[in-house]
């Protein structure tokens, strides 16, 4: 992309224009245009439209008609465009014009706006599968004169955002609703997040990334912010931003910093410039490590630059802290193995020692400091930086000569399941919360098994997952990180991180002994009345995350397959 | 079918009571009460035949070809591009495992019948079966499986059940922390068993039993030393082995089936269960076996010694199951696995049997649980007497009850092992069988014996009475076996009585064999141990057969009321001895008691959680909400990285 | 290189020494400063000292990607700012103040 504006000065060529290859950037392009679509929508139905009319109906058409669509299409594909394919297509695309056209005519704006976001983001998981088929049959290639690598590993990132932001748009419908807050905004504002962070899964340049990075972090600032009712939420928006912004800042010098060092932004034709400079001059890209990591490590919650997390965790909506630890961090580990792993593996000496203090610092910080907390979205804030720990282990000895695929394999597989812990457990919370999230304290905990048995049930679920109980994603998820470090004879990270993950362990058996212990006054008769709503949207998320928490702790054997072949990196 | 066939459907096994366990979570409100307990008892009884079935099959194969795996599908396919790391979720069969599920189905089935009676009305009451029936298909998942891996999947599982079914009724402040505290001690010993397992795995590529273990022989003494004690470890936090013994007794606060399930028959044994599966490390460990054997000496003795000053009928049972699993590592660290299974086998049948009767007594008298307010209760419950008693004789050492074969044959294994201070084990096993019968004895005159002290009439009456059918065919069933338990292996018969041995022997490869130097001194070795259980059933009487003073001043306490008395009298030995026992006895247990356990251990447990705490409230104080101060972490952490890397710069 | 100033001649580490000067200004100024626009100004500082990073460095390789850089970063700067003063001024309407250390509601 970059070479488009930047033919060299001296020789003062004609710009070529680049030829467009629509399959590289297919979903970002794909969740652009819906965004853009909403946006738009809005401002058309504005003004007479009733806002918060939504049928579980037409969300069951906008959910299913995609995929039906999509199945269809790909049916058609191997199947020499029978009959059958043919008419699951016209299905597929039938219940979506449906379900436009009736919230169209009735000016159900926000119904409106959901079917073209989950057209949207499903279609670009569509286009996922149809680029993983491609890397898999024919190898990584790069696009956009070199500024996008389609390859595994970003394809395996795209998938876990896309599917991210789908549980994020169903918990955000629900919220919305439940808020009565401005509908299409919130869709349009989250589809353009989820933009930003599949650009950045396949940034192969510097300044994508940088660019990627702030595309989504402005939607994040604006999501988090975007609860006018509760004032945490704004002070969350306000301190995400400001940090955020900062930490961005650091991330840009270090990348000037590199820039100078290696005279390139290309991350390949960084790595084919490291060859000569291994041992020479290396002062600026040593400070242009540190500083890219600051950075990063900001993103994807690793301590010491974790204190935002639980402040903007805790004040934030939950569909948005539900996204934020599904989505930013794989994305923004997905930036960190392609730039560290990807690019810099000749220099691992030096920055693979600062990944193992992160890895250290993060699993001890996020487990310990969520002993003491009282709020359960901030537990989980503290767990969610304690389990960025165990992706670094995997970062770390990525590099690893004997049993390095196995870090980056193992590194995507935990976000991969780490994702749908997430989201599950804080779709939960989000229905526990109730209007203006209210309720999120440990007390409010006490006595939900009896009141809500299957809520409490799935939340003992996911929380049993992130300590990494057998027969649950969780536990596959750090044992194959764990092992990863044994393999590459690193004994005492494992060890931490066994250590770290006891700690854990206590802080979500608190969560689920406060569940299934009284309520406030320690009366064991049920409550009667004020049941807790879970509609169609929520519903959908919760039993899907559980099912594939449980599948994959089952049978993990297909996510760990796809895992192991995400391992390619362009630039590597 | 053949017996291949009928072994390949083991997985059979924990899966029936697994269904039952999810069938009884979702829709146990709607089956209800008692139909969810029938349904749980017999899946629960399926599963006991399926065992039945699973032993016969294996018994008619050659004794060479008695190891059969069942791989039910691969669970974790290979990790990472350069191994070929597997796990198979995998059941193996063999003479060890099989005689495992054998008693865990089969106490299961019983203590499954006699919770319907037990539990009744009890507003969660198919909650409860859930939880029971979680925990029979959890622990027959840590028995059966096929690598670490399994077993500790089943190791977890039972932890997590232990913990839920002790704090079932959280409305008791103190049954809730009584659940945390059995999992952070649990945690301890879990996590020695998980770095154990990670040894293993990276020394000899696999957890599989059938490839690592005939692999460990090549690992270096100090390696193989190392995985024994952290196994071990493992083995002390699940078996409640000291100084990781403080759960056992406050998990007391379960509801009574699940006391005698859990916390006697079935999971404190997990812990002898995975040292004789992983035998071989122990075989060659070195001193690690002498650490094993102490330590549980340490435990039989010191946990005897505290039983005898508790008051609640329960928590004396508690610190007697302690002893006990004492026993079994003090067999285990002589080198005698059979010996430990055995005992593990008959302890089941006749402390399952005590803890029952117990609850039927605690039921009879409206969940009174302290002896002090107990007594001639034989006539009230005769039943529960009759079969208590059983019990008790059986604990004693008393022939031909069960448990005087197992005892006698650990104690007679701790004399002839050449395992430097065998005789020193011995002699401490022996003072602890006094012991053992002498608190046994002290429990059953309290209960069953003696004066009434409870209110009989008024507005607090008491009326106790025999309990239900469901609770009572238990009772009589489990009497049965402590009487008969004993006749599985006959002593010192080489080999023709020892049945469990001869059976035993293809899971136990490799282990030494002792062998009684002769058998007059074997013989009487048992001799001694029958006097020594005799004489303590006789202080006992002696001591208790009146009951309690007027005040319920404990006789003990007083070191013998009317001692003079005694002196004249032809118990003079008798009474002399438990004078003497009675004074040093009495501070011995007050000790351990408050200054060891309540102190040093529960200090200890407690000071680490309170250091995450501090360490958790100072990371609590930087966190001060503030962005400047938020925007200073990330530039302190950027200096810290700068740090690192000025240190990578070639100058 | 054109002399300039008489004897001293302006290489690009002087440029690479004013934009880290300028970058450190920013990071030292958004620790000590209370306003909320004043520590979000400093921000701002810190993107245009990478700018001018960019830009010297460009100079030095003799390579035009880092002058195109720039624009990146500004426009990413002006997104930043709009969204920023927005939710800046959300938070004013409600207390009055845009005191960084009185938004402590979230905190432990």
């Amino acid at each position: 992309m970059l070479a488009l504006f930047t033919q060299p000065i001296d020789a003062a060529r004609m710009i070529a224009v680049p030829k467009i290859d629509w399959l590289a950037i297919g979903p970002p392009v794909v969740l652009f245009t819906a965004a853009l679509a909403i946006v738009l929508l809005a401002s058309l139905l504005r003004g007479r439209s009733l806002q918060h009319d939504l049928d579980d109906w037409v969300v069951l058409c906008a959910f299913a008609g995609p995929i039906e669509f999509w199945l269809g299409r790909f049916s058609a594909i191997r199947y020499n465009h029978d009959v059958f394919s043919i008419i699951v297509m016209l299905a597929g695309i039938g219940s979506v014009a449906f379900a436009m056209g009736v919230s169209i005519v009735r000016k159900h704006t926000f119904a409106a706006s959901l079917v073209i976001a989950l057209a949207g983001v499903i279609s670009a998981v569509a286009i996922t599968v149809a680029q993983w088929n491609v890397v898999r049959t024919s190898g990584s290639f790069t696009s956009m004169a070199g500024a996008v690598a389609v390859d595994g590993m970003a394809v395996f990132v795209m998938g876990v955002v896309l599917v991210a932001t789908v549980f994020g748009l169903l918990l955000g419908t629900s919220w919305i609703r439940r808020e009565q807050l401005e509908g299409p905004e919130f869709l349009a504002l989250l589809l353009l997040c989820a933009t930003g962070m599949l650009v950045m899964a396949s940034a192969n340049d510097l300044i994508v990334v940088f660019v990627a990075l702030e595309v989504f972090s402005i939607a994040l600032y604006v999501m988090t912010a975007f609860d006018r009712h509760r004032i945490e939420s704004q002070e969350a928006g306000l301190k995400y931003f400001l940090l955020g912004a900062f930490s961005s800042a650091i991330f840009l010098y270090g990348v000037a910093l590199t820039y100078g060092a290696t005279g390139s932004t290309n991350l390949v034709t960084i790595r084919e410039s490291l060859t000569g400079l291994v041992g020479g001059d290396n002062g600026l890209l040593m400070v242009g490590f540190a500083l890219m990591l600051v950075g990063l490590g900001f993103k994807v919650a690793a301590a010491p630059f974790h204190m935002w997390t639980p402040d903007v965790y805790q004040g934030a909506p939950t569909p948005v802290t539900a996204f934020m630890a599904g989505a930013t961090k794989v994305a923004a580990f997905g930036a960190l193995l392609r730039i560290f792993v990807g690019s810099f593996d000749l220099l691992q000496t030096d920055w693979r020692p600062a990944v193992y203090g992160l890895a250290i610092v993060s699993m001890i910080v996020g487990s310990v400091a969520a002993i003491v907390q009282t709020d359960v979205k901030r537990m989980l804030a503290y767990s969610s930086i304690a389990h960025a720990g165990y992706v670094l282990i995997g970062v770390q000895v990525a590099t690893e000569s004997n049993g390095g695929l196995g870090g980056t394999s193992a590194a995507l597989f935990y976000l991969g399941i780490y994702m749908l812990m997430a989201v599950g457990a804080f779709a939960v919370i989000q229905v526990v919360g109730r209007a203006r999230e209210t309720d999120s304290s440990l007390d409010d905990y006490k006595g939900l098994a009896r009141k809500e048995p299957v809520l409490a049930g799935l939340l003992t679920l996911f929380l049993l997952a992130q300590a990494g109980v057998p027969l649950t994603a969780g536990f596959v998820a750090k044992l194959t990180v764990f092992k990863a470090a044994v393999d590459a004879g690193q004994f005492q990270i494992a060890l931490i991180g066994m250590l770290s993950a006891t700690v854990a362990a206590f802080v979500y058996l608190r969560i689920v002994l406060s569940m299934y212990s009284g309520d406030e006054h320690g009366s064991a008769t049920p409550v009667e009345g004020n049941r807790l709503t879970v509609d169609l949207p929520v519903r959908i998320t919760i039993s899907l995350t559980a099912a594939l928490v449980l599948l994959f702790g089952v049978v993990p054997g297909w996510l760990l397959d796809v895992a192991e072949h995400a391992t390619s990196i362009l630039a590597g | 079918m053949d017996a291949l066939d009928v072994l390949d459907l083991i997985w059979l096994v924990p899966t029936l009571p697994a269904i039952g366990a999810v069938v009884l979570l979702l829709f146990g409100k709607r089956i209800g009460e008692p139909k969810s307990g029938y349904l749980a008892t017999s899946l629960m009884a399926l599963s006991f035949l399926g065992s039945v079935a699973a032993f016969f099959a294996l018994g008619s194969l050659g004794s060479e070809e008695r190891h059969h795996v069942y791989n039910w599908f691969t669970w974790i396919s290979s990790i990472g591009k350069n191994s070929d790391f597997t796990v198979s979720f995998g059941f193996l069969a063999d003479p060890l495992s099989i005689t495992m599920i054998l008693f865990v189905t089969g106490i299961s089935t019983l203590i499954h019948l006699y919770a319907i009676g037990y539990m009744a009305r009890d507003p969660r009451f198919s909650r409860f079966f859930a939880y029971l029936n979680l925990f029979a298909a959890s622990m027959l998942v840590l028995v059966l499986g096929s690598s670490f891996l399994m077993t500790f999947m089943g190791w977890e599982g039972v932890g997590l059940c232990s913990y839920l079914l002790i704090s079932f009724w959280f409305e008791r402040n103190s049954a809730a922390v009584a659940g945390k505290k059995a999992f952070v001690t649990n945690r301890v010993g879990d996590f020695g068993f998980m770095i154990a397992m990670f040894l293993i795995f990276s020394k000899l590529g696999s957890l599989d039993y059938a490839t690592a273990l005939p692999a460990a022989p090549g690992l270096s003494q100090g390696t193989i030393t190392a995985i024994a004690l952290l196994l071990f470890v493992g083995a002390m936090g699940k078996s409640a082995q000291f100084p990781l013994h403080i759960w056992l007794p406050d998990a007391m606060e379960g509801p009574t089936p699940v006391s005698a399930l859990i916390h006697a028959a079935t999971m404190v044994t997990a812990g002898v269960f995975l040292v004789s599966r992983a035998h071989v490390f122990f075989d060659l460990g070195g001193s690690a076996n002498d650490v094993v054997a102490w330590i549980g000496a340490i435990t039989a003795l010191g946990a005897a010694t505290i039983a005898i000053r508790q008051n609640d009928i329960k928590r004396v049972l508690a610190y007697s199951t302690l002893s006990q699993l004492g026993y079994m590592f003090l067999a285990v660290g002589v080198g005698s696995y059979s010996a430990a299974l055995f005992h593990m086998v008959t302890h089941a049948f006749f402390k399952a049997l005590l803890f029952l009767g117990a609850g039927s007594v605690i039921h009879g008298m409206h969940h009174e649980q302290d002896m002090r307010r107990m007594g001639g209760l034989k006539r009230a419950m005769p039943i529960t007497a009759g079969t208590f008693i059983i019990g008790w004789l059986a604990i004693a050492g008393v022939p031909p009850f069960a448990g005087f074969w197992s005892k006698d044959e650990i104690l007679a294994k701790a004399w002839f092992s050449d395992v430097a201070g065998g005789k020193a084990l011995w002699a401490i096993g022996l003072v602890a069988a006094l012991l053992t019968a002498f608190y046994m004895s002290r429990q059953v005159w309290l209960v069953f014996f003696g004066n009434a002290r409870y209110d009989s009439e008024g507005d607090h009456a008491v009326n106790p009475h025999e309990s239900p059918m469901t609770m009572v065919l238990p009772l009589v069933v489990l009497s049965g076996l402590s009487i008969v338990g004993g006749f599985l292996s006959l002593p010192f018969t080489s080999p023709n009585l020892e049945f469990l041995v001869r059976w035993l022997e293809p899971s136990l490869e490799g282990a030494s064999h002792i062998e009684a130097s002769s058998f007059g001194l074997g013989f009487a070795l048992s001799v001694g141990a029958i006097v020594i259980g005799i004489t303590g059933i006789a202080i006992g009487r002696r001591v208790y057969s009146g009951g309690l003073a007027e005040d319920g001043t404990d006789p003990v306490e007083t070191r013998l009321a009317g001692f003079g008395k005694v002196l004249e009298n032809a118990y003079y030995i008798d009474a002399g001895i438990a004078k003497a026992v009675s004074g040093p006895l009495t501070g011995a247990a007050n000790f351990l008691t408050d200054t060891v356990d309540r102190r040093l251990i529960d200090g200890a447990v407690n000071g680490t959680g309170r250091a995450f705490k501090e360490l958790g409230g100072g990371l609590r104080r930087v966190q001060t909400g503030r962005v400047r101060s938020y925007a200073l972490g990330i530039m302190l952490g950027a200096v810290a990285l700068l740090g690192w890397f000025a240190t990578r710069v070639d100058f | 290189m054109t002399p300039l100033l008489g004897a001293v001649k302006i290489t690009t580490e002087y440029y690479l020494a004013v934009g880290a000067l300028m970058f450190t200004i920013g990071a030292v100024g958004l620790l000590i400063r209370r306003n909320t626009l004043i520590m979000f100004m400093c921000v701002e500082l810190m993107l245009n000292a990478v700018n001018l990073t960019f830009v010297a460095f460009a100079k030095r390789l003799n390579d035009a990607h880092g002058q195109a850089i720039v624009f990146f970063t500004l426009v990413v700067a002006a997104a930043e700012v709009a969204v920023g003063l927005a939710i800046i001024v959300a938070i004013f309407r409600r207390r009055q103040g845009v005191t960084a250390d009185d938004v402590d509601l979230l905190k432990g």
